[in-house]
Order: C-alpha cells, then sequence, then structure tokens
C-alpha cells in the first residue's frame, strides 16, 4: 500500500469519526481513500472543506464534541492550520493532525523534505503550547501511528500529528493492518454535546481574559507537557551497543542512514542509528546516555538543520554533533551520507 | 435614565417600595427564560445583543431543547455569549463559527446547532466559510448581528458600514471609492441552493422584537428538517461606538440601516418544502 492509503486504512479501523480536509500534494490520497471507503463501511464523516483553515476550524467543532477526528495537509496547508491548532491546543481537545511535508519555504515543491520540524515540534502557532508529535519511518508506522495517536490525544487532551513526508506518504510497502476497532460510543464528561439537566454546561474555549487566569491556564498546560515529557517518550536505536560514531535521523532518513550505517560497517565502521519516534517528546534522556559513548554524532536531516538543534540541547556537549543536510526536496543517499562521515574523519574528526 | 436621575432621592425610594409590593408571583407575566443564565452582562447600556441572546434562549426553553443544542461564540462583542447561556458552547476563531458549527453538526447530526456572529465575523474574514456553510447547505442556523461597526476593537469600519459613515478608521465617512461598498451578505446567502431559510429582522421596536423572535423559532423547527441552512440577520445598533444614546441609536438604524438593509424575508421555503 501507498503510505498515505495506509494510514488513511487505518484510521478508519482506528474508529475514527470524522475526518476534514482539502487537496494538497503530496497528501491527496488520504482524502480519496477515505471519500471512496470510510462512510460506506464505518458511516465515519468524510468532508471535503473549502479550505485548510475551514478544514481545521471543523476538527475544532467536531473534536469538542469529544469524536474521534482528524485532518491532514501538505505543509503549505498546515501553515493555513496554525491558528487553529492553537486554539485546539488551548481549547485542549484531542484530535490527529498529519503533515505529510514537502519542501519550502513557500509554495516550494512537491517533492518531500523535513523543513516543517521546528513548526511540528515547538509549536507553530501563536503561544506557548506543544503537540505531540509523531515521526514514522515505513508505511507500516504510516499505519500504526494512527491508532497510536488517537490514545495520545485523549489520554492528554491535545492535539497530536503524524509529521510524515512526500516520500514516505507515495512509496508503496507491504503492511500488516492491524484489526478494526469499533467506533466509540462514551461520551466525555468535557464534551460539547447538549447540556442535560444534571450537569453544569460543558463550554470550550481558550478565551481567558484575566491575565492570572490565563497564566493559570498556561501553567496547567505546561505541567502536561512536562508529564508528556516523562512518559511518552519513544525512540529506536540499531547498532548502537558497540557503536563509535552515531547517525541521528527521523522518518524517511533514518531508513537511508540504517543503509550507511551497515554499509560503512561492511568497511569496518562501527556506526549506530538513533531515530527518535517522537519528535516531541524528544527523547533527550537516552540520546544524553549514547551520546557519553561514542566519538562524535552526525544529524542528518532533509532541511538546513532543525532537529539537530534539539540534539545538541540533548547531547550537552557530551559529544560533538556534526550535521548534514539536503533540502528543496532532495533525499540524500545512504553513499552520500556515508562519505560526510567519512569526509569528516578525514578531516581530523576522529 | 435621564428620568430617573431627575428623581429626588426620597421619590426613588418610594418607587422602589411600591416596585417591591407588586413584585408578587400572581403578577408575573414575563420573566427570564431558565436558560439566560442570571449574570450581568457585558454589553453596553441599549444594545440589541442583549435582546437577540434572550431571543434566542426563550425560543430554547420554550421548545424544551436546552439538552439537544450547542451554541458557538464568534469573535467580537459576543465573544463571551457562552457566559449569558445556559447551555453547551463552544468559543471559535475569528470567522471560524460557521466551520466549526459544521464540525459538530456533521458527528451530532439530530443536535441543534447555532452560531452566533457579528458582521465582521462572519461577513469580513469569515465570508468563505460563510458562503459554503450556506452552499453546503449545513443544517444549522446562523444568527448574523449587523450592525455596521467592530463593536469590541473600538469601532474600526466594518464590511457592512453604510457610505459616508463614520468610524474609526473611515474617519472622514466611508468613501466607497477607497473602501467599496457595504456587503450585503444575507442577499448573496439566498441565492444559495443550500441555503433553506433566509430573513432580515431587527431589534429596534417590541414589534420588531417580536417577528425576530418568530423568525428564531421557524428556524429551529426548520432544523429538525434537515433541508438546509437558516440565517437570521439581525439590523442591530452600537450605541458607544456609534456615540449615541440607545434612543438615538434605535432612531439611527430606522433611518440609515434599514434603508440599506431592509427587512423582511430573504428566502422563504415553501410549505411543501416545511411538511415534516
Amino acid at each position: 500500500m501507498k503510505g498515505n492509503e495506509a494510514l488513511a486504512e487505518a484510521a478508519i479501523r482506528s474508529g475514527c469519526d470524522a475526518y476534514f480536509g482539502y487537496p494538497i500534494t503530496p497528501q491527496s490520497e488520504v482524502l480519496e481513500y477515505l471519500s471512496k471507503f470510510a462512510n460506506m463501511r464505518t458511516g465515519m464523516v468524510v468532508l471535503q472543506a473549502e479550505s485548510e483553515v475551514a478544514s481545521i476550524n471543523m476538527v475544532y467543532g467536531a473534536a469538542g464534541t469529544g469524536k474521534r477526528v482528524m485532518t491532514s495537509s501538505s505543509s503549505p496547508g498546515i501553515s493555513l492550520m496554525q491558528e487553529g491548532i492553537s486554539y485546539i491546543a488551548c481549547a485542549e481537545l484531542p484530535c490527529l493532525i498529519v503533515n505529510v511535508n514537502r519542501g519550502g519555504p513557500g509554495l516550494g515543491t512537491i517533492q518531500p523534505a523535513q523543513g516543517d520540524y521546528f513548526q511540528a515540534v515547538k509549536g507553530g502557532g501563536h503561544g506557548d503550547y506543544r503537540l505531540i508529535v509523531l515521526a514514522p519511518a515505513s508505511v507500516q508506522e504510516m499505519s500504526d501511528f494512527v491508532p497510536l495517536a488517537f490514545d495520545l490525544a485523549f489520554k492528554w487532551r491535545n492535539p497530536v500529528m503524524i509529521l510524515s513526508d512526500g516520500a514516505l506518504g507515495q512509496m508503496m510497502e507491504k503492511v500488516d493492518l492491524f484489526e478494526e476497532q469499533p467506533r466509540r460510543t462514551a461520551v466525555e464528561p468535557w464534551a460539547t454535546v447538549g447540556k442535560p439537566k444534571d450537569r453544569e454546561r460543558n463550554i470550550i474555549t481558550s478565551l481567558f481574559i484575566e491575565p492570572q487566569k490565563m497564566e493559570e491556564v498556561n501553567l496547567k498546560l505546561q505541567a502536561k507537557y512536562r508529564e508528556i515529557e516523562k512518559t511518552e517518550v519513544r525512540y529506536e536505536t540499531v547498532d548502537c551497543e558497540d557503536a563509535e560514531y552515531l547517525l541521528t535521523a527521523y522518518g524517511l532518513v533514518a531508513r537511508i542512514c540504517h543503509k550507511a550505517a551497515q554499509i560503512g560497517r561492511e568497511q569496518g565502521i562501527k556506526i549506530g542509528v538513533f531515530r527518535p519516534k517522537t519528535l516531541y517528546p524528544f527523547p533527550s534522556a537516552a540520546l544524553n546516555e549514547l551520546s557519553r559513548r561514542v566519538k562524535w554524532i552526525l544529524d542528518v536531516e532533509m532541511n538546513a538543520g532543525q532537529m539537530v538543534e534539539d540534539v545538541r540541547l540533548a547531547v550537552e556537549g557530551n559529544a560533538r554533533v556534526e550535521f548534514h543536510g539536503r533540502m528543496g526536496g532532495i533525499v540524500p543517499t545512504p553513499e552520500e551520507i556515508l562519505g560526510k562521515l567519512k569526509e569528516k574523519l578525514s578531516g581530523g574528526l576522529s | 435614565m435621564n428620568e430617573r436621575t431627575m428623581l429626588s432621592e426620597e421619590r426613588h425610594f418610594e418607587n422602589m417600595i411600591q416596585a417591591e409590593s407588586i413584585c408578587t408571583a400572581e403578577n408575573l407575566v414575563y420573566e427570564r427564560p431558565g436558560t439566560l443564565l442570571d449574570v450581568t452582562m457585558h454589553y453596553c447600556p441599549g444594545c440589541g445583543h442583549g435582546v437577540a441572546h434572550r431571543l434566542l434562549m426563550e425560543v430554547v426553553d420554550e421548545l424544551g431543547i436546552q439538552s439537544q443544542t450547542i451554541g458557538i461564540a464568534p469573535v467580537g462583542c459576543s465573544v463571551f455569549a457562552y457566559n449569558y447561556m445556559n447551555i453547551d458552547m463552544q468559543e471559535a476563531a475569528h470567522g471560524r463559527a460557521t466551520a466549526a458549527a459544521t464540525g459538530i453538526k456533521r458527528v451530532l447530526p439530530e443536535k441543534y446547532v447555532f452560531t452566533y456572529q457579528g458582521d465582521g465575523d462572519l461577513a469580513a474574514i469569515g465570508t468563505g466559510e460563510t458562503i459554503h456553510t450556506c452552499n453546503r447547505g449545513e443544517n444549522i442556523l446562523i444568527v448574523f448581528i449587523n450592525n455596521g461597526v467592530y463593536g469590541m476593537t473600538g469601532g474600526q469600519m466594518a464590511p457592512t458600514t453604510l457610505p459616508g459613515m463614520k468610524t474609526t478608521t473611515s474617519p472622514y465617512g466611508r468613501d466607497v471609492k477607497v473602501q467599496g461598498y457595504p456587503l450585503k451578505i444575507a442577499d448573496i446567502v439566498a441565492t444559495l441552493p443550500g441555503s433553506f431559510y433566509v430573513t432580515r429582522q431587527a431589534v429596534h421596536t417590541p414589534a420588531y422584537v417580536r417577528k425576530a423572535k418568530k423568525a428564531m423559532l421557524k428556524s429551529f423547527q426548520y432544523q429538525k428538517l434537515g433541508k438546509g441552512t437558516c440565517f437570521i440577520e439581525i439590523v442591530s445598533n452600537c450605541p458607544s461606538n456609534w456615540k449615541m444614546t440607545p434612543v438615538e441609536s434605535n432612531r439611527w438604524v430606522k433611518e440609515h440601516m434599514l434603508p440599506y438593509y431592509p427587512l423582511g424575508d430573504l428566502k422563504v421555503p415553501s410549505e411543501k418544502e416545511t411538511a415534516q
């Protein structure tokens, strides 16, 4: 299956109640697949909105009723959604937002890129908030991360983003699909579904005009984020036990790094790969621990160097952190990455 | 108000005692609807919002649909509408109330959903959402308060500001050659196949208040039919930003707003269409 289709199929199987979206390459297959199959199979609502701005606000409304709701888009569309995402984060509504990252800035290119790391991980819209950000590296994870995202969204009442890229969305791989879950019937106690006589009215809002109240809300959000940082970190290490050199990368690039490391090991260079599966919360402690045991680190991304900032913060100077990035929709090859590592070795970095 | 300040303090107390003696259950002919919360509103004296809020909640009460109704507050003066209505409510981003309402109604099609929006919210920043929501025929009620000005931010020019009308951002009067024409968005909505019932009402006199309430009642009843969007424009006032007394502002509604925004139905379903 194509990555985008696997993700859409996983949404149906996760018991998703509603999808609101707008076409944009390279993620339109999500909307297309759901339009074709979702409603007839589970009664799931699928609606093509007039814009990404409308999509995310439809998500806001529907998420406020406590339903499993999602949208997907690609970089420029995700930029348009930022205001709505900020509202959703402040109002503490669970939902899933999928970004099939393409090259930017501006209208950019439809080819894969990782230039939206900062936007996804550091907030993106206005105000102090965080999304839980999951970074799949295979079509399998495009499927597996969907139910995980919904579970995390409801556990923490927080929007979750799956940060994919144009290649993962478009490429075809074998995928093991999980059993279909029924759509939930439970009503969340905070949801706006109509006020019965025996409870106070529920209000979904992100407006707290008194500074004291607004600070309280912020402190509550920050306390939640600290808890998420403690409990929801996910990452993968490959060949790190005896590694002298460490490659750090997320998503598609991590897969390419695996190949680079494999070729490197065949040539006698002990390379390991560290891949965060959650970009927020970032696996800082695990990486810090690992950084004490390696000579230096090469961070590889399809951008000008974004996750590398979090890598350096995590490493706390334990090891030198070098960076290699490609932009504009160019995907680095394993040989290129290994070449970069060797170049630094011969350049005196041992 | 002027009359009251003219009263001597003594006379004022006398009136209060008299008033208390007639405030008994058997004399009660008019009371606060149960779904309108007993709190002080933040609206300026004489503002039409209070009346429109009350009408909505009267209708919700009379239909007995408190437990089935979800409202959306906009960004603007009525951003705090949820503080006054004892129903489940959501506060939407500026202009996006009808998108949020779409999201709610699509997952809870059996519930009653309404948005309550001002002219800046609905007819400027939210024009796209307004048109497309109505064109999809979402089964919701849109209550549109048009007072020709951005109230909450302090009286700036709105898409509905009349030609020549002075606001803080059209201090010499709206020049249509520079700032364009007032947008008659209800007329546009009425042309869309998805809209079911479109009407323009006012709340500046008791007779019009009663008519506006009738329109709201009908709209909620129509929502049950699931045949499209109901859209009620209420031409209202803004005493504070128009820099008028409440009485003057209501006169101004009649003399200036209504000639440009004539009252009445813009789209009425046929009897066949409203048959259950």
